[in-house]
């Protein structure tokens, strides 16, 4: 924290890139395993080790790049909270899975509420220094759990939509292409944490909730 | 719960700061916190009271002491993340819609996992020899009749001559039900088909009559006219009857009526030999001496027009047998001059398998139990065939049969199948015994025990 300006400036940059990285081949990984689009829409990619599917659907690849780009600058404001990918029932609209990504983001920057500042918690895990190597095995790690859910996850045998939601600070201002919304939480779901990483600015906390089969 | 993270939390900010000595070496449950979606926690707790929720947020409202309270608390448990300070943004634009009619993919590997907990079946042991052995007398050497059924009142019914006898499978007891006049060599029986509830039987005979006995007081309940030859096949489907005649024709009865004859199909141009309802009654497969196989649909038999008209056999169709467990298959065997099984698929018409059996097919029965097919021969060893489908390798061979296997019947619980040869006797061949499911109770048994005496300290 009380690194110069412009070294932080560069740790923030690349901290963002690795973290809007993940968020788009984790993006793209749920969306596979879970079925939501046709697995033929989508190529395999090397990527931190591993293979990840990415889809090559041009529609849905320009949406997500656009949202990237939007949580690329959120991430450099340090106003992003919390990431959330919504499955819901694309007939009745109902969420029936909620992958969210929280967001801790390190740096007395992002604390504004008043006298708290500076009491921000969690500071330890993040100031350690990480190498390049094990942040990737950190990230290998929540892919390799996002592709091993199907083995916990039910089934999703009806047509499901997905939306992106993005927790940001109260009085950071809502970009255009933005609208507040409801949290769209899962009625009565089960709650699965993942695995977590953390670059040296951020640490990205993974979970999802799910509806039960016999909820 | 509260309390420990509370003394974490508050007690010791400085440790917070130090390098973590180590979580492990606490001896106190702290319950981790970061482990938590506080949102879906709060969320969950919250939506079951919501009912009296509303009053209690305006009382709280009106108490700033308990508004700051909850300030604090919140402050000190750094709910910072929580909803009422982060604004929750979704995208105006959305992402495109999964192209419609999109099966997931992924439920092929749901449907595999829940197959393969079932444990890999070893080696079936199949009796070679048949369990027990009756004598028929003067049963009809007769390729095209269908003299033997197993009714679900567990009674085989078997037709000489002109006698149709009933054989309790439980008790053994010889009923005789009904009889031609024996006066006259030439009315036999042809056919003989047991209805679903186990008490009513269908008689073919050669007058061209169709007769329904009650087989529970040895009673005529009613006869059918209407072919003009001798009838060889009869299949009931509920309250209906369907029965082939060597007149070429089909006819469909519906015994509750008057009319009893509700359509008459003249798809084939020889004698209607084989004749079977499937399991669900939506569709009648029908086999001729003419080599042909007819599929109908039941809501369309009106029509007096065959759904599917299968010529791939080159001889005459009379074994034909639904599978149990795949609705729209269905095997059925030619004669000497074609000796194959062949599977169709009866939606489509598609001929899915033939397999050569270098003998004269003449009965198929499935076992309800495995994924099984049992075939009945003639010439030259007067064996029954066991195959395991689909990939049609051969079990087991039962011989024991001096001449031609004409007909086999299943015992309601699927575990015994009869088989009716041309040396005049009946032989009951235990081959779908059901051993897996046998063991797996004797051992659900010995786990009740166990826990049983469990239970008694």
């Amino acid at each position: 924290m009380s690194t110069e300006p412009a070294s932080k400036a560069i740790a923030l940059r690349g901290s963002t890139d690795h973290v809007v990285e993940f968020f788009g081949y984790a993006v793209n990984s749920v969306l596979y395993q879970r079925g939501v689009y046709p697995p033929e829409s989508f190529e395999r990619k090397s990527k931190y080790g591993i293979g990840v599917m990415v889809t090559s659907e041009p529609k849905l690849r320009e949406y997500l790049v656009n949202v990237l780009e939007r949580v690329d600058q959120w991430l450099m404001e340090s106003d992003l909270r919390k990431l959330v990918l919504v499955l819901a029932d694309a007939r009745t609209g109902a969420t029936v899975e909620r992958w969210a990504f929280d967001v801790q983001t390190d740096g007395s920057k992002t604390r504004r509420d008043g006298e708290n500042a500076g009491d921000a918690n969690g500071e330890e895990t993040m100031k350690t220094e990480k190498t390049e190597k094990e942040i990737m095995q950190e990230i290998q790690a929540i892919i390799r759990q996002i592709t091993a859910s199907v083995s916990f996850l039910p089934l999703l045998d009806r047509e499901c939509a997905f939306e992106l939601l993005a927790y940001t600070d109260k009085e950071s201002a809502t970009p255009d292409e933005c609208e507040e919304s409801d949290p769209k939480y899962v009625r009565d779901g089960v709650e699965m944490r993942l695995r977590s990483f953390s670059t040296k600015i951020h640490k990205i906390e993974a979970g999802v909730s799910y509806k039960t089969d016999d909820a | 719960m509260l309390s420990p993270a509370r003394r974490a939390t508050e007690c010791d900010p400085h440790v917070r700061g130090a390098s973590t000595p180590s979580r492990a070496q606490v001896d106190r449950f702290i319950p981790s916190r970061s482990a938590l979606d506080l949102d879906v926690a709060h969320y969950n707790m919250s939506q079951d009271g919501r009912g009296t929720e509303g009053e209690d947020d305006s009382k709280e409202i009106r108490s700033p002491a308990k508004e700051a309270y909850k300030k604090s608390l919140a402050d000190n448990f750094h709910v910072e993340r929580g909803s009422d300070s982060a604004k929750i943004l979704a995208f105006k634009s959305k992402a495109p819609a999964p192209p419609s009619g999109m099966e997931n993919s992924a439920r092929g590997v749901y449907t595999n996992n829940s197959a393969g907990v079932r444990a890999k079946k070893t080696c079936r042991q199949i009796p070679s020899a048949p369990e027990r052995i009756l004598d028929a007398p003067e049963l009809i050497d007769d390729y095209y009749l269908n003299l033997i059924d197993w009714g679900s009142s567990n009674q085989v019914a078997v037709a000489l001559g002109c006698t149709v006898y009933m054989w309790n499978a439980d008790t053994g007891a010889i009923n005789q039900l009904c009889q031609t006049n024996p006066a006259d060599e030439e009315d036999y029986i042809t056919s003989v088909n047991w209805g679903a509830d186990g008490k009513h039987i269908a008689v073919g005979t050669n007058s061209a009559e169709v007769q329904i006995w009650d087989a529970s007081q040895c009673k005529k309940v009613r006869t059918l006219r209407g072919h003009a030859a001798r009838v060889g096949a009869i299949s009931w489907n509920g309250s209906q009857l369907a029965t082939g005649g060597r007149d070429n024709t089909i006819m469909i009865h519906d015994v509750r009526i008057r009319e009893h004859c509700t359509s008459t199909l003249r798809v084939h141009q020889q004698e209607v030999c084989g004749l079977k309802w499937s399991p669900s009654g939506n569709q009648l497969a029908s086999g001729g001496n003419d080599n042909l196989l007819h599929i109908f649909d039941a809501t369309s038999i009106g029509n007096r027009q065959a759904l599917h008209r299968l010529d791939a056999h080159q001889a005459a169709v009379k074994a034909l047998a639904w599978c149990p467990f795949q609705s729209n298959l269905l095997a059925s065997g030619g004669g000497t001059a074609d000796r194959c099984i062949k599977f169709w698929n009866t939606n489509t018409g598609a001929m899915l398998n033939s397999v050569d059996t270098h003998s004269q097919v003449c009965s198929l029965q499935w076992n309800t139990h495995e994924r099984e097919l049992l075939s009945s021969h003639g010439y030259s060893q007067n064996q029954l065939c066991l195959w395991k489908y689909p990939t049609m390798t051969k079990m087991a061979e039962l011989t024991g049969h001096q001449a031609r296997v004409l007909h086999m019947a299943q015992s309601p619980d699927g575990t015994t199948v009869v088989s009716a040869a041309a040396d005049e006797t009946l032989r009951f061949w235990k081959c779908f015994d059901n051993s897996v499911e046998k063991t797996k109770k004797v051992r659900d048994a010995n786990d009740s025990s166990v826990l049983r005496r469990f239970n008694f300290r």
